[in-house]
């Protein structure tokens, strides 16, 4: 098995400016590696820092310690010392991510979210579109919604938006942070069975999984962060 | 508490040989007299890249955005840009004439108030083709035809192409004016406060047409905001400026998830949740 990802020596601490310059720190020398063909599940109680290792990974959070490696074909970049215009090419081509929220562009249609992701990796303006579709489809979103945009969607409805443009393309490395948070059975049913495709297919996945039948069905392993809880 | 913020991290310019910039500045300062517009700006755009500048007004913004664009010349420093031919420039050592002529083709610029960016008294039609007469079009047909084409895109009803812009609401004016920036295909647009003063419903609008035109076109653009939520949805990468100086850069989204300056924590917690 072919490694994708891996954390070395990583630590976080924030330092709150405005509480007299604070440092709070939250995770010192975590590691952790994922291959192809695994789905990696983050355990711990809420607080512990979980979301902070995914958004780490994915550069809107700051790593101050350690490296964040990622594969990208031949070569391994470092995502905590990589330049900005480096991350977002990532984001572009190898590392997917699904959030807990949506966070909704306004006036934009649901179908024309989904069908971004494709949109800037060179599909075609109709292939991206039929490609949204299917995705919005296959998880249920009723078609009467594609065209609008998402801001008046309900919590699920919005997650399932976010689910189908984080799993649209085929980035070799996905993180998913709760994204069966707002579904009901049968759409969790569905999300597993997803994330289960992408993992028979080889992509790489780190995730946060609340609902215990989700995260026996997708997992592959789980990793205790409060081993890496700073104390 | 906000004095002990620390200046950016050095610059390290990342650019190579086989993928060069289209602009860059280096140590880029302006100074009105002894007070400080902006000082020791450094930083590299690429092809498609948004960079939004942030901060506070008086913080040097739109100083700097005056520099980038060559509206106002540096007291120090130098910036560059890539023409279409591939030679890279500075744009300070053109003549006049030259950097006339990449502002009216190769650059757009859209003002915060619309009535500096367009010719109040002519028509809509008018507003568009002029730039493209200045680039010496001179069919007018093709010159109307494109003109309504672009109406379109920005979505004025082409029964309007005759109307001057005294006559349209603020936010058909300032989509006017992005029309008659991006007529000649411009590669690097400087806009600076440009939804600002509308209404929020048409400042959504604008804001999602702005981001459609920017990827469809793969466009560069330098954006002047002082509203984290406009960078936020339209801009890859930020600067915070304070006092002239850039106090962070970075990924939008990180600056804004993870501020590291005391000044852009306190920007970031100021902003209201609706």
């Amino acid at each position: 098995m072919t490694m994708r990802l891996c954390l070395s020596g990583v630590g976080k601490t924030f330092t709150m400016h405005m509480r007299d310059g604070t440092r709070l720190p939250v995770l010192r020398n975590v590691e952790l590696a994922v291959s192809e063909g695994e789905c990696v599940v983050l355990s711990g109680p809420s607080g512990v820092g979980k979301s902070t290792i995914l958004r780490m990974i994915y550069g809107n959070y700051r790593t101050n310690e350690g490296q964040v490696l990622v594969v990208d074909g031949d070569k391994i970049i470092d995502v905590a010392t990589a330049s900005p215009r480096r991350i977002l090419d990532l984001r572009h081509r190898v590392i997917s991510y699904v959030s807990q929220f949506l966070r909704a562009v306004p006036r934009v249609a649901a179908i024309d979210i989904v069908a971004e992701p494709l949109k800037v990796r060179g599909v075609e303006a109709d292939v991206a579109r039929d490609r949204a579709a299917e995705m919005l489809a296959r998880l249920n979103l009723p078609e009467r919604l594609w065209s609008l945009p998402p801001a008046t969607f309900s919590g699920g409805e919005q997650q399932r938006v976010n689910i189908a443009r984080g799993l649209v393309t085929d980035h070799p490395i996905l993180i998913l942070d709760e994204p069966t948070a707002s579904l009901d059975a049968s759409n969790r049913d569905i999300v597993a069975e997803l994330i289960e495709e992408r993992r028979e297919a080889g992509a790489a996945m780190l995730g946060i999984f609340h609902d215990g039948s989700v995260r026996r069905r997708v997992a592959t392993r789980a990793i205790d962060v409060g081993s890496f809880a700073s104390v | 508490m906000l004095e002990d913020f620390t200046p950016s991290e050095a610059f390290v310019p990342e650019a190579t040989a086989e993928d060069p910039p289209l602009l860059r500045a280096s140590g880029v300062s302006h100074f009105y007299g002894n007070r400080v517009g902006c000082q020791d700006v450094s930083f590299e755009l690429w092809p498609g890249e948004v960079l939004a500048i942030v901060g506070e007004s008086g913080s040097g913004k739109s100083t700097l955005l005056g520099c980038l664009s060559g509206r106002l010349t540096p007291t120090a420093g130098v910036v560059e840009y890539r023409m279409r031919d591939q030679a890279t420039r500075n744009i300070f050592d053109l003549s006049e004439a030259e950097r006339r002529f990449l502002a009216r083709t190769d650059w757009g610029f859209v003002h915060q108030d619309a009535r500096n960016g367009l010719r109040m008294t002519i028509s809509a039609g008018g507003n568009v083709g002029e730039r493209l007469m200045a680039i010496g079009n001179r069919n007018y047909a093709a010159i109307r035809g494109e003109a309504l084409d672009w109406l379109g895109r920005v979505e004025i009803d082409a029964d309007r192409i005759d109307d001057r812009p005294e006559q349209f609401s603020g936010g058909m004016r300032q989509r006017l004016q992005i029309a008659r920036n991006l007529v000649t295909g411009p590669r690097l647009v400087f806009m600076d406060e440009p939804t600002s003063g509308l209404d929020v419903s048409v400042q959504a609008r604008l804001l999602d047409l702005l981001r459609g035109l920017v990827s469809d076109l793969s466009l560069s653009a330098i954006i002047v905001t002082h509203d984290l939520a406009v960078a936020r949805m339209i801009s890859h990468r930020m600067m915070v400026m304070r006092n002239g100086t850039v106090v962070e850069s970075g990924l939008t989204d990180q600056i804004l998830d993870d501020p590291q300056s005391a000044y852009a924590q306190l920007l970031v917690a100021s902003v209201l949740q609706p």
